[in-house]
């Protein structure tokens, strides 16, 4: 059982949690995951971790509501209890000292780059963060990323926050700028991952970006989460998350993607027209931490 | 009272027959097939026993089960006493008698295999576990008194598990870590409910929970906890690994990335741990198998768990396709002969050469080829090669890949001083179990390769027995 300690929202249908689970806030490195499972009949879903404070034993997860598991997940406050969480999985990210790094975040994708951004301001890299969403509503962690780097650039599709355009148009002006750009890291949607990859492919700038295949186990024992890497099969779970953008097959990643759209639309909309069951699934978690915390104050006393 | 007929009189007893749940029926669902003895036709059983005086059978079991003691107790009526024997070798009687390959075990061993048909041993087995399941009187044995020692088990598949009750009633602190979510590997996430019910396990490892055994779940050692910090900083004297041999076997064709086709591991996992059979009331989805062609590929047990899965999933055809003959397939006997009566088709002598998908990127057929077996190599197994000009194509819905595993290297890779041979298994010492590290032990598939249950149950043990030895010495 692992409490949630602060729960806010971010963004539309985009809540940041603070998440009790002290062996993972101390192992944790930017890039990793855990997964969960919020109640006894519900899924095991992978998160990345959007930070930690290993003082206070809590980690960082940042949600957007898009299936069920994370709308469900994002009715939860401070207090309520999440059944199942391991991690950290996956390998961190590579921090190196590699001259000027842009970091690239689309939508809740932008939680996940502001850890690998402060890793990389603070291995002595500097930094370019480029944000991007369609529109200014949809923007999350501004004042978090700019703080992680030199330089924030802010990109809105219908120009009504930062500058009109998308991500890609502003790294190609990066790459075109007085500084070269010597890594480049992506995390956002597919789409926008694959087409930062085509911008710097043929300037062959490293670039790395953070995939998200459905997984289950994440210890590498199923093999679902398999992705094509330089036509290799890769298990993103523990040779990942992260690849070599410029290797990755991203058709057959969003492909794999899509197996189980129309179970997970069903499963959504029976949830949205009757969210009951699994609240009360969640609230019985509450209870069982709650019987647990007594049985073991009274095996103290 | 105990009768004992003449030898002649007892060998013209017919062996016993499983009851089952009808094939038709049970296609429909995920309830045990099997049945159990009636207690007059387990005590008819127990009466065809020679009771030998060399008995072969317990040489064949590989934990050596004292199968004629325990007979001769059903024998006599005193089941609780005969699963108590049972218990004194094999901790987890009701799983093995449901599970093992006695035909190739015990059950092969039997004299009367050679005259008529060999003792029902594991009916019998299971018979007495369940009678004493059912009675609610587990034989627990006594704890020793505390040691102070403390051991971490790593992997709470039958390794783990028969390790952690071993070291618990010698009265050293166990903990067993487990990265999943619920406790017992394989035979939680792998072996099907209809097989295995999961409460049998479940009932064992409550077992084990009154035997003082801490179980902690969703911890990934090499990852949460590193496998030096149980040692240094986490206060542990000792450590066993049964991390099994969990990493799954893909045929490496074209075609495999497709969505549809699963490793087997994929789809137990998703079907037995997630419940995905039960899709509505838990959450975790699996592909719609009704009435689709979903082939498997392999020919062991994981093969036949994952295609009769698919059977009971709606498939309209649920197909094995096994490179060589079906005298060659490794599984159980008794799983073939319930698949085949549940309507699995059965392709020998082929293999998948390709998988073809649509433009969405789903699965839609494959193509095949025929396969012919060669000259026996130097283990005695047939080789196999392709036949020339032999493809043809198939329409295919859902392929699962059950052609193996191979050693998981996420213990090793944080601990690069873990000595590993060149599969990547954990090397140890045969008669210790020790492995290269100082306080650590391994055993079970993560050491042998893809086993079985009683092999990994038996290394448990005996890992249990050399830890203790360890602790009580200090010596390495
Ligand atoms: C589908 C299937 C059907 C089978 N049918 C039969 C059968 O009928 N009869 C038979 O005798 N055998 C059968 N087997 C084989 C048998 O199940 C295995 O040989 C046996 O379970 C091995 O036991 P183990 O304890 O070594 O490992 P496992 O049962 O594999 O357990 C290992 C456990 O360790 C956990 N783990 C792994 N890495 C870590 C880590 N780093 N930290 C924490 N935990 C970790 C895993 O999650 C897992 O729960 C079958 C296997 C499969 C897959
Ligand atoms: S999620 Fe199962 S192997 Fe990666």
């Amino acid at each position: 059982m692992f409490s949630i300690t602060d729960a806010r929202v971010i963004g539309p249908e985009v809540k940041r949690f603070e998440i009790h689970a002290p062996r993972i806030a101390v192992k944790q490195g930017p890039g990793q995951f855990v997964i969960l499972r919020l109640h006894e009949h519900g899924e095991r879903i992978p998160l990345t971790i959007a930070g930690s404070d290993p003082a206070r034993g809590t980690i960082t997860l940042v949600v957007q509501g898009i299936g069920k598991t994370t709308r469900l997940l994002n009715q939860m406050e401070a207090g309520d209890v999440i059944r199942d969480l391991v991690g950290p999985l996956g390998k961190p990210s590579e921090i190196e000292r590699y001259g000027h790094a842009v970091v690239v975040g689309g939508g809740v994708g932008t939680a996940i780059a502001l850890p690998v951004a402060r890793a990389l301001k603070k291995a002595g890299n500097r930094v370019s963060a480029i944000v991007g969403a369609r529109t200014a509503g949809l923007l999350i962690l501004l004042d978090e990323m700019r703080a992680a780097s030199h330089s924030l650039h802010i990109m809105t599709d219908d120009g009504s926050a930062g500058d009109q355009g998308f991500v890609t148009g502003r790294l190609e002006e990066l790459i075109a700028g007085p500084e070269p750009v010597d890594h480049v890291m992506a995390i956002g949607p597919l789409p926008m991952m694959a087409a930062v990859a085509e911008v710097t492919r043929s300037y062959e700038i490293k670039t790395i970006v953070s995939l998200n295949p459905i997984m289950v186990d994440g210890t590498g024992m199923c093999g679902g989460c398999r992705v094509l890497v330089g036509g290799e099969t890769r298990f993103a779970c523990v040779d990942g998350p992260e690849f070599d953008a410029h290797a990755v097959d991203f058709r057959n990643l969003a492909q794999r993607n899509s197996v189980y759209r129309d179970q997970e639309r069903r499963s959504l909309s029976e949830f949205e027209a009757h969210p009951e069951s699994d609240l009360i699934q969640m609230h019985h978690n509450c209870r069982l931490a709650h019987l647990a915390h007594l049985a073991a104050h009274h095996a103290a006393s | 009272m105990k009768e004992i007929l003449p030898p002649k009189q007892r060998i013209k007893i017919p062996r016993a027959d499983m009851p089952e749940q009808d094939a038709a029926a049970r296609i429909h669902n995920f309830l045990e097939v099997n049945r159990g003895l009636e207690e007059a036709v387990a005590k008819h059983e127990a009466q065809r026993c020679l009771i030998c005086n060399d008995p072969k059978c317990i040489a064949g079991c590989p934990v050596g089960v004292k199968i004629r003691d325990f007979v001769e107790l059903i024998l006599d009526g005193q089941y609780l006493k005969a699963a108590a024997k049972i218990r004194e070798d094999n901790v987890l009687p009701a799983v093995t008698g449901r599970v093992c390959p006695q035909e190739h075990q015990c059950e092969g061993a039997c004299v009367m295999r050679k005259r008529a048909t060999p003792l029902a041993i594991g009916y019998l087995e299971r018979f007495v576990a369940d009678y004493e399941r059912a009675a609610g009187k587990i034989g627990i044995p006594e704890r020793a008194p505390l040691t102070g020692k403390k051991v971490a088990v790593i992997g709470s598949g039958p390794a783990g598990l028969s390790c952690a009750g071993d070291l618990s009633l010698r009265g050293h602190t166990v903990t067993v870590f487990e990265a999943l979510h619920e406790i017992g590997g394989v035979l939680i996430y792998g072996i099907p409910e209809f097989r295995l019910p999961k409460d049998i396990v479940r009932q064992e490892v409550d077992n084990l929970r009154h035997m003082g055994v801490e179980f902690v779940p969703n911890t990934l050692i090499g990852k949460t906890i590193g496998i030096d910090e149980l040692l240094e900083t986490e206060g542990f004297d000792a450590v066993f690994i049964a991390t099994g041999a969990g990493l799954p076997r893909f045929l490496n064709i074209p075609g495999e990335q497709l969505g549809g086709v699963y490793s087997a591991n994929e789809f137990l996992t998703r079907v037995n741990l997630m419940h995905a059979y039960e899709h509505g009331v838990h959450d975790e989805p699996v592909y719609d198998c009704r009435a689709k062609t979903v082939v498997v590929v392999g020919g062991g047990n994981t093969a036949m768990d994952s295609v009769r899965s698919a059977k009971r999933l709606g498939a309209s055809r649920a197909i094995i396709v096994y490179r060589r003959g079906l005298e060659e397939m490794p599984a159980r006997a008794e799983e073939f002969h319930h698949a085949q009566a549940e309507g699995v088709e059965f392709m020998t002598l082929t293999n998948p050469v390709e998988f073809l998908g649509d433009e969405h990127g789903y699965l839609q057929g494959m193509v095949g080829a025929r396969m012919q077996l060669g000259e026996p190599d130097a283990s005695g197994r047939r080789s196999v090669s392709l036949v020339p000009g032999s493809e043809f194509t198939m329409p295919v819905d859902v392929a699962i890949i059950a052609v193996g595993t191979r050693a998981n290297p996420l213990i090793q890779a944080s601990a690069p001083d873990l000595k590993t041979n060149r599969w990547g298994y954990i090397e140890v010492e045969k008669q210790s179990l020790r492995t290269s590290k100082r306080g650590i032990f391994a055993g079970g598939d993560i050491v042998s390769g893809a086993a079985t249950v009683i092999l990994a149950m038996g290394a448990g043990r005996n890992a249990a027995a050399n830890i203790h030895a360890y602790l009580a010495t200090g010596q390495w």
